[in-house]
This record gives C-alpha cells, structure tokens and sequence, in this order.
C-alpha cells in the first residue's frame, strides 16, 4: 500500500502495534530493550529493523526476560538516554518489581503495554487486568482508542514523562488495536524535533558526578518525602499533559485530552469507557440518538494516571445516570474504572446512579448489541449497583 | 617484586568509614578491585551486603557513580548503563556490576546468564560469601558442602556441593573469567587489570571470607582466604574464551581439615565428612590441571612458592 505525503507528515496504514515503533522512532528512543511475547512482539521487531537499518540511531538490546528489559531500560535511563520497551500481560507482571523502580528512581521511560488477559488459564487476548494490576507503581498511563492515538501518544508521553520525571505506559487492546491496520499519519521527524527536545535528566549518572542512586533511606530519612514528590509530580503532570496536549495540536493538529467526551452536552446517561471497545460505543450511542433520540453521552476515559478528579467531578455533576464499562475486576471489589469514577463522585451533591458493568474479559468480543443491551438494562435500574456481568453464558459456567 | 607492590599505592577510590563488619572479605575485595578499575568506573550493585556497606543516604563510600538495582538484575542494569554510557560517548568508563553470590549464583542467574551469552560489555565481579549473609547467613546456592547456615543448621546441613558458577559462565564461552581471593591482592588486582583491558563480558568470581557467617574470628579472614586456595579449595585460575584455562598458582596442598577447624560453621563435620570432601577437592584439582595441560602443553609453568 502506497504512503501518502501530508503536509505534516506522511500518511501510513499500520497495525496498532507498528504505530508504537514509528512513535518510537520519531521520538528518537536511544537504547531500547525488549523480551517477546504475544501479542506485543511486532512493536519491538520493526522497531530492532529500523535500528539494524540505521533508520533509528539506537542501541537495541535483546534481553532474556521482560524483567531484564526494564532493568536495561532503567540502567540506560539513569544515565540520561531515552529509553522505551513494551510488553503484555505476563511480560508485564514480571516487571512488577522493577516499574517501581523506575517511578522511585524518577527515571522517564516510556513502554507500550499492549493490553492481554493475564493467566491462569492462558488468553493472549484483549482485557484491562495486566495494565491496572499495574496502577500504583507510579507511573503515567494513556489508554488509546485508535492507532493514531497510540503513534501520538508515544511522543506525548516522553514530552509529559520528561517534564516531570516519571514513566509512562500507554495501552492499546490486543489485536483490537494491535493487529488491526489503520491510516496513521507519521508527523515529519523536524516538526517532532521541535515538540519533543532531548532528555535532560537532572540526576543522571556520569562518571564526573560520584552520586549514589537509590541507597538506604532510613525511617526518618527523606524516603517518605521522595513519595510525597512523587505524589506532587503526578499532581504537576495534569496541567503538563494539558499544556503538552495544547501544544501538540497547534503543531500536529490533532487534539489528544484528559478524557474525551462524545455527545455529553445535554446527555442525562453517560456512558464511561477506555480503550478501543469505546469506538463501538459512541458508534451505538450515535445510532440510539439517531433513532430514538435518547440523551445518551460517552466519557472516554484516556489517562488513568494522574487521575483528573476535578474534571472526572465537574463532567459528571448534574447527570442522571452513569454506566461504568469495565473490561477489567478488581476480585472482591469490581471493576477498577468503576471504583475509581465512584471515589471521584464522593463529594458531589447530586450524585447520578451508578452502575458498573464488567464485560468483554479474556477478549470476548463486545458488539453494538452489547452495548444497546447495556443501555436498556442500565434504563430498568434506579439505585445504584456495584457489579453487573454483561455477556456470561450460562454453558460456560455450568461446564 | 618491590615494584609490584607500588601498584596497589594507587589512590584510594574507597573512603574510610563504611558499614562493613571488621575482617569483611568483601570490602578488601573492592578496595583493590577499584584501584585496578580507576574513578572512571559507575558501578552498580543489587540487593547484598554492599547495599548497607557503602552507606545510607545520603553518605556514600566510593568516589565513583554508584547505581543501586534489584536484586536480580545487576547484570542487565549494567547492560543499560553501558548502553547508555556509549550513547552519551563516555566510551572508556568502566561499568562494573558488584554483587553478591546470592545476587549471582541464584536470583541474579538468569540475567548474568542472558548478558554473558549476549557478550555484552560489561565487567562482573561477585563476592562470594557463601550464604545469604546480608540477611543473617541463610544458605545459597554458593554455600560448601554440609556447611552450616541458619536455614542448614547443624543438625541438617547444607546438602548439595557448592555450584560451580566458573564452569557455568564457561559454557558461556566469554572472553575473560577468574578466581581470586584477598589473601592475594595483587592476583586480584592484575586480573582487574587485565579484565578492564578486554571486551565483552568479563567474570571474576572473588571468594570474600564473612566473619560472622563463616563463625570465625574477624583476624583470620585473610588467613582463611590463603588456606582456601593453599588447600585447593579455591584454586586461582583464569578461563579466556572459554577454552583456556590458566592454573595461576600451585598450591601448598594442605589437608582441608586445617581450613575447615578455624570455622565455627563446618565444625560439626566427622572424619568422613572431611575425608569425603578432600577427595572431591582432589578430583576437582587434577581436572583443572589437566586443563591446564591442555591448554599450556604442561603444568611445570604453574607458579609456586611465594604468590601475593
């Protein structure tokens, strides 16, 4: 299929994951670091290619686990470079331990986690649980929609993840994004050049500076202030993203926000949503209005962390109703999104029913009928409801 | 000879005033391990007893870069940072990755293991105390034969053979491993030397006697130290390539019982005990002289005598 110039760049067709490796490489990662695992490997295969070709000016190191790809990641890292790696479900997990790190040591990686349900029993398919076991390690997380989003967001979150010494994960669903071909366009590497400067990490490692990274902090000592910057790092990232966002679009034209909002000025129901499966919503949601002229609205819910409660609280304020789609559960609590919206409710005066939806785990796929289902079951309830399965079968639990 | 000597007057790369215990085989270890290395060296260490010897924050013992990782990655971070560091274009600083057995021949395996086999270019140095001492002597995969510890304790000892990690990282086939140990600093301290000058991944497994893990008085780490090697315990010898292999020094061959009686944790060992493990030594000795032999056409070059 033939490219197409732009002005601002040049118009590709790429699978969800390919668009991870272009953003890689306009963002011009220095060492990269990857272990393979489905359905992530393609990102890290383009990306070893450009590299092998000389079209990247990077080290790729390939490691034997995706814990030594984050522990290369964070080695490079603390010596100033730009580093990215990207995983899924298991590979994820593995580095539990060391995204902590990363976060403690304040070091500015970014990593592409293409979303897979985690085992026992294997799936290699689309499902929340492997990024949001994820969420308190510290680090920013972007959930994508489309493979533009994604090839974007990769330079959104090194410009974000260098302004306030963090790292950041963005997620896009497996398969449903990862494999699946999209017209991206790629911005042209001058104009990225300009959005995007090269990393100055205040605290890196080289041999004229004798610091010790990392040692023993004791009770009193300043380990508990160090979690409090973090904290307020994650506090400044709002209006660094807002700021970063802004200018990404005077410079790309395209408008990435905190969260997106479909069809919610007069909408008394909203509808809450992340990551690809909200394309089927707002195409349902769009349908029913067309139809029956419901007010029926969609959140998307695009950065996790930090968590923009103020704007969470404000959008919210004044509905009827709000549904909440989980593609993930937090056993014993519910749906993560769920909980998180309902926290962020607590203060509002008014507060809308809630329901939280848990649907479409271990890939299982998600249909405008689903969501047309939702919304009619959502229109029956009057009071609140925690946890709602939508789509279990009978004959598979019966088994 | 004398000059020899005068190569360990370098400057001083280690500060007084660490955390160590006294007699602490590790902290002699380092000192001429960084003389040898120089200020152009980052180093980086996983969780083991360097975690606490070089000092909480914010005080710091070496005048060099220090990078504290995970337990098990010492080997991978110090991929990254040479990685890193050749980006940035400090081409020549030395990237040392400093760790613990448990940090080498255990959890940290699997990342050594990777790095070795990807030739990454890196020097790895492990201290090998023989047990998990930093947190309070429980066994490793480096603790002897039926040696106590206190998760082997007396009434139950250790009941495997120490792993044999030079013969793993020869399977490696790298282009530099060596023995070494304190009672011979200026081995150490050309093997260093030697290691810095070569590229790729680069081993050198240091037995670092604990005093109060191998339940011996803290005077007699350096003692303990030469009767490893003297007894064959611990012979000092080179592998390049992972083919040639270098005996460096002819050992006095002393009974191993004079080893094992100035250490608390072997002395519920029997006569058989020890005369079992004595033939083991043995076995193990005449295989690496046959090594040797192979390599060098005889074993009359093995130096004798007085060796520092």
């Amino acid at each position: 299929m033939g490219d197409l110039k732009t002005k601002k760049g040049i118009k590709k067709v790429l699978y969800g994951n390919h668009a991870v490796s272009y953003g890689v490489k306009v963002s011009r990662a220095q060492v990269i670091s990857a272990y393979p695992i489905t359905p992530q490997t393609q990102v890290v295969e383009l990306l070893s290619e450009m590299v092998g070709k000389g079209e990247l000016d990077a080290t790729f190191v390939n490691v034997e686990s995706e814990h030594s790809a984050m522990a290369v990641c964070i080695g490079a890292s603390i010596t100033g470079v730009r580093t990215f790696t990207a995983t899924s479900a298991q590979g994820l997990l593995l580095m539990h331990e060391l995204l902590h790190w990363a976060a403690g040591d304040r070091l500015p990686i970014v990593m592409a986690v293409i979303n897979r349900a985690v085992a026992a029993p294997w799936s290699i398919w689309s499902d929340q649980n492997d990024s949001l076991s994820q969420r308190d390690t510290g680090w920013m997380k972007i959930y994508c929609e489309s493979n533009q989003e994604v090839l974007d967001s990769v330079i959104l979150a090194y410009k974000v993840s260098e302004k306030v010494f963090l790292p950041s994960m963005l997620v896009l669903d497996a398969f449903i994004l990862s494999h699946t071909a999209e017209p991206v366009e790629v911005p042209a590497q001058e104009e990225v050049d300009e959005f995007l400067p090269p990393l100055e990490l205040p605290h890196a490692l080289t041999p004229e500076k004798p610091y010790a990274i990392g040692a023993v902090v004791m009770p009193d000592g300043p380990y508990m202030e160090l979690r409090y910057k973090i904290q307020k790092a994650m506090e400044k990232a709002i209006p660094e993203i807002e700021k970063a966002c802004n200018e990404f679009y005077e410079l790309f034209g395209r408008k990435w926000e905190f969260v997106e909002e479909f069809m919610m000025d007069d909408a008394d129901v909203v509808l809450i949503t992340s990551g690809a499966v909200s394309s089927t919503v707002k195409y349902t949601v769009n349908e029913i209005r067309k139809r029956e002229g419901k007010k029926i609205g969609v959140l998307r819910m695009r950065i996790l962390r930090p968590f923009h409660f103020e704007k969470i609280r404000k959008i919210l304020s004044g509905r009827k109703k709000v549904i909440v789609l989980d593609r993930n559960i937090s056993f014993g609590l519910g749906g993560i999104f769920f909980n998180e919206i309902r926290s962020s409710l607590y203060s509002v005066s008014e507060k809308p029913i809630l329901l939280g939806y848990i649907w479409g785990l271990g890939g299982r796929d998600i249909t405008p009928k689903d969501v047309e289902g939702v919304i009619k079951d959502a229109e029956k309830r009057e009071k609140d409801e925690d946890i709602i399965f939508w789509g279990l079968k009978k004959e598979n639990i019966n088994l | 000879m004398a000059f020899e000597w005068e190569e360990l007057l370098q400057e001083e790369v280690l500060d007084p005033g660490i955390l160590s215990c006294q007699g602490c085989g590790s902290t002699i270890a380092i000192r001429q391990v960084l003389k040898a290395l120089g200020k152009n060296t980052i180093i980086t260490v996983p969780a083991c007893c360097w975690t606490i010897i070089d000092g909480p924050f914010p005080y710091h013992s070496l005048k060099i870069p220090f990078f504290h990782t995970a337990f098990e990655t010492a080997a991978a971070a110090a991929t990254g940072i040479r990685a890193g560091l050749n980006t940035r274009g400090y081409k020549d600083t030395n990237v040392l990755a400093w760790a613990g057995d448990g940090g080498t021949f255990d959890i940290g395996l699997q990342a050594l293991s990777g790095v070795a086999e990807s030739n990454e270019d890196i020097l790895y140095i492990c201290y090998d105390n023989e047990a998990y001492m930093n947190t309070g002597i429980q066994r490793s995969g480096a603790t002897p034969y039926k040696a106590w510890t206190t998760t082997t304790p007396y009434e139950s000892p250790n009941k495997r053979p120490k792993k044999n990690i030079v013969e793993i990282m020869r399977a490696h086939k790298i282009p530099y491993i060596a023995t070494a140990t304190v009672a011979f600093p200026l081995d150490l301290y050309k093997k260093v030397k030697k290691a810095k000058e070569l590229k790729g991944t680069r081993f050198i497994h240091v037995l670092a006697p604990c005093p109060p893990g191998w339940r011996m008085d803290s005077e007699l780490t350096i003692k303990v130290s030469r009767l490893a090697v003297d007894t064959k315990l611990f012979p000092l010898y080179e592998v390049e390539d992972g083919e040639k292999l270098t005996i460096n020094y002819y050992p006095k061959e002393i009974p191993i019982e004079e080893y094992f009686k100035l250490q608390g944790r072997f002395r519920h060992l029997e006569e058989e005990d020890i005369k079992e493990i004595q033939e083991m030594i043995n076995t193990y000795f005449e295989k690496l002289l046959e090594e040797h032999k192979r390599t060098h056409g005889t074993i009359d070059n093995i130096k004798r005598g007085v060796y520092k």
